[in-house]
C-alpha cells in the first residue's frame, strides 16, 4: 500500500484511541489487596456452553423425554486452533464416550469435577484469596458443584502428595496472572458432557489475569502424553457476579444422585 | 469516651476492649495480643487440628469438675488410650467387632486438648448434653425404634455422614470425628472462610450483619453471618437443614429440627492455639442451649481431599447387605 500522507490525523487519532482503551485496561485500574496483588476474590462464572463441548458445536437433541429442556445448545469453542490432538487410539475412545454421554459422563453422579472443567462448570465459584501474605496466608476456589474445593499452595511448589479429583495445586504470580500448576488428578473426570478426557497423566497450567474489575481472562495449558499428542490451551473470560445478593449457594448432589446410583438397592 | 475508644482500638485494640469486659471477667490484662491480618482483623489463617483424645461428654463421676489437673490429665490419657484402643482382642466377639474399624484408621492425636478440659461439652455445667424436650424425645424414640428395625430400606433413611452429606465435623457446630478434623482458615477484608477437610466444605461466611437467607431456604451447611466481638470472631448460622438422622456425627446421636441456631466463637488465644466454642440453641428439641469448647491447634500440615461421595462403597455395601439378609431370611 501506497502511504499517503493525508491519513496521518487519522492515524494520530487511532493511536491516541488506542492508547486510553490500553490504559484503561492497565493494571492501575484493577482491584488490588494491600500487598499490591491483583485482587480475585469473588463470586465468578463462565458464560459459554464449554460444559457442553469445548469445541465449536451445532444444537442436539438430549433425552428425548426432556425435549428442549437438556437439549445441547451450540455454542462457539473455546480451544486455541479448534482442534483437539487426540492420539488414533484416544480419539476412538473418546468417540465412545460421546455415545454414552447421556449415562457415563462424571457430572452425572455428582462427581467432583476436575480443572479445568470446574472453571466452566455451570455454577458460580467463589475464589478466597487472602490478605495477607505471611506463610499461613492462602488462596482457596470454592465451587458450588458438589462442594468441591481446592487450597493454592503459594509457597515452594510441592510434588503432590496423592491423586485426588481437583488434583495439586502449586500456585505463583506472574505480574498480574494468578498461575496455577495443577498435577495430581485421577482419571475419572471427563472435560465436557461430550466426552473430551485425559488419563492421570493429566497437567494442566491455569492462568487467571484480572483484566478489568469483573472480568478475569482464563487459560488453562493441557498436557497429557497418554492421551494427546502436544499440549493444546483453551481460553475465555470468567464474569464477576456483580449482584448485590451474589453468593454461592448448598449444591450437594449427592443427594440427588441417590436413586440413580442406589434406586436399584431399595427395599422392594 | 467513643472517640477515645476509637483511637485506642487503632493503637492497642485489645486495651478498648478490657475497658468495656464487664467487670466479673476473672481475666486481668491479656498476655499475648492476637497479630492482625493485612487488613487488620485478628489473625486466624492457618490449618488448625481439633483431634484429641477429650471426650465429648464428661464421665458423671467427675461432676462439674471443669478441668484436669497436669497429673489427673497424665493419668487420664493412660487409662484412655487402653479404651479407645481397637487393636485390642481382649474382649468377646461383640466387643470384636465394635473395633472392626483398627487403630490405625483414627485420627484422634495422643492428648487431651491443650486446655485439659474434661469434656467438649461444657455448658450445662456436668458436662453432658441436656434432655429432649418431651415432645421431641417422642419424636426421636419413634423414628429410632423404626429405624432399627429397617436399618437400610433406602439410601435416604441411612445417617447423613453415610449419605456424605453432612458430617460433624463440617458442622456447624464443629465436633471433632474420628478423623479428618483439620480446617484452614482464609480471611479477606469482608470473609472468612473455614474450610473443612471433612467433606471438602468451604463456608464462606461474610462479614455482616445482613439479613440471612429467606426462612424457607435451608441448606446443610446453614447460612452465616459473622462479626468480630473484639478479637473473637463471632458466627451466628440459621437456615439449618435437619432430617430425623442427627446432624451431630458418629458420636453424639442428638437431634435437631427448624429451629437449630449455633453461635460459634473462634478466639486466637497464642501462636499455636484458637479456642472454639458453639453454643447451640434449638428451643423445640432441647430444654436448655448446651455449649462445646475445642481448643484448635495449629498444624503443619496441608489440607487433603476427602472424596465421600465419589468413594462410597459403603452406603452401596450397606443397602445390598440388609438386601441379602432378606433374601436369606424372609420373615418380615
Amino acid at each position: 500500500m501506497q502511504y499517503d500522507d493525508r491519513n496521518q490525523p487519522m492515524r494520530i487519532f487511532l493511536v491516541f484511541a488506542l492508547t486510553i482503551s490500553a490504559f484503561a485496561q492497565t493494571p492501575a485500574s484493577i482491584p488490588r489487596l494491600p500487598s499490591g496483588k491483583p485482587n480475585l476474590n469473588g463470586v465468578w462464572q463462565a458464560m459459554n456452553t464449554a460444559n457442553w463441548d469445548l469445541q465449536t458445536h451445532a444444537p442436539s437433541a438430549g433425552p428425548p423425554a426432556l425435549g428442549a429442556l437438556l437439549a445441547v445448545p451450540p455454542g462457539m469453542g473455546i480451544v486455541d486452533g479448534e482442534e483437539i490432538p487426540y492420539l488414533p487410539a484416544a480419539l476412538d475412545q473418546r468417540k465412545q464416550n460421546m455415545a454414552k454421554r447421556w449415562t457415563d459422563d462424571p457430572e452425572i453422579k455428582c462427581y467432583m469435577p476436575g480443572v479445568p472443567r470446574a472453571a466452566y462448570a455451570p455454577h458460580p465459584f467463589r475464589i478466597v484469596q487472602s490478605s495477607s501474605q505471611n506463610s499461613t496466608a492462602a488462596i482457596l476456589f470454592a465451587y458450588q458443584f458438589a462442594d468441591a474445593a481446592r487450597t493454592i499452595n503459594m509457597g515452594p511448589a510441592k510434588e503432590a502428595p496423592v491423586d485426588s479429583w481437583m488434583g495439586w495445586s502449586n500456585g505463583h504470580w506472574e505480574g498480574n496472572t494468578l498461575v496455577i500448576d495443577v498435577t495430581g488428578m485421577n482419571d475419572q473426570t471427563w472435560f465436557d458432557r461430550s466426552g473430551n478426557y485425559h488419563s492421570d497423566a493429566l497437567h494442566v497450567i491455569e492462568r487467571y489475569t484480572l483484566v478489568s474489575a469483573n472480568q478475569i481472562n482464563y487459560e488453562a495449558t493441557i498436557e497429557d502424553a497418554k492421551v494427546f499428542s502436544r499440549p493444546w490451551k483453551i481460553s475465555m473470560p470468567l464474569y464477576r457476579h456483580v449482584e448485590k445478593n451474589a453468593r454461592l449457594m448448598e449444591f450437594k448432589c449427592a443427594e440427588f444422585t441417590e436413586e440413580l446410583l442406589y434406586g436399584g438397592l431399595r427395599r422392594k | 469516651m467513643k472517640q477515645r475508644c476509637l483511637i485506642a482500638i487503632a493503637l492497642v485494640a485489645a486495651g478498648c476492649m478490657m475497658a468495656q469486659t464487664p467487670a466479673s471477667s476473672k481475666v486481668s490484662k491479656p498476655a499475648w495480643h492476637a497479630p492482625r491480618t493485612a487488613d487488620g482483623q485478628p489473625d486466624l489463617e492457618g490449618v488448625w487440628d481439633t483431634a484429641s483424645i477429650t471426650p465429648l461428654e464428661r464421665p458423671v463421676a467427675l461432676g462439674t469438675k471443669a478441668y484436669y489437673t497436669k497429673e489427673e490429665a497424665a493419668a487420664y490419657e493412660k487409662t484412655r488410650h487402653v479404651d479407645l484402643n481397637r487393636d485390642r482382642r481382649d474382649g468377646n466377639a461383640d466387643a470384636d467387632l465394635a473395633r472392626a474399624y483398627n487403630d490405625s484408621w483414627f485420627d484422634r492425636g495422643a492428648h487431651l486438648g491443650a486446655t485439659l478440659r474434661t469434656s467438649r461439652v461444657i455448658d450445662p455445667s456436668n458436662g453432658r448434653f441436656p434432655n429432649l424436650l418431651p415432645a421431641a424425645k417422642k419424636k426421636y424414640d419413634e423414628f429410632h425404634a423404626w429405624f432399627a428395625a429397617n436399618p437400610a430400606d433406602s439410601a435416604q433413611d441411612r445417617t447423613l455422614y453415610d449419605r456424605c452429606l453432612v458430617f460433624s465435623q463440617t458442622g456447624p457446630p464443629l465436633i471433632p470425628g474420628n478423623y479428618n478434623n483439620m480446617y484452614q482458615i482464609v480471611q479477606t477484608a469482608d470473609t472468612v472462610t473455614i474450610f473443612s477437610e471433612m467433606g471438602h466444605q468451604a463456608r464462606v461466611v461474610p462479614l455482616t450483619r445482613q439479613p440471612a437467607l429467606a426462612a424457607p431456604v435451608t441448606q446443610w451447611v446453614g447460612d452465616s453471618r459473622g462479626h468480630w466481638e473484639g478479637d473473637t470472631l463471632v458466627i451466628e448460622t440459621a437456615n439449618l437443614r435437619s432430617n430425623q438422622q442427627s446432624r451431630f456425627g458418629v458420636q453424639y446421636e442428638g437431634m435437631s429440627d427448624e429451629n437449630l441456631r449455633v453461635t460459634e466463637r473462634f478466639t486466637r488465644a497464642s501462636p499455636t492455639l484458637v479456642i472454639y466454642q458453639a453454643t447451640v440453641t434449638d428451643p423445640t428439641v432441647y430444654t436448655q442451649p448446651w455449649t462445646i469448647e475445642l481448643p484448635m491447634a495449629k498444624s503443619n500440615e496441608a489440607i487433603f481431599e476427602y472424596a465421600c461421595h465419589e468413594g462410597n462403597y459403603g452406603l452401596a455395601g450397606i443397602l445390598s447387605g440388609e438386601r441379602a439378609k432378606e433374601k436369606a431370611s424372609p420373615i418380615k
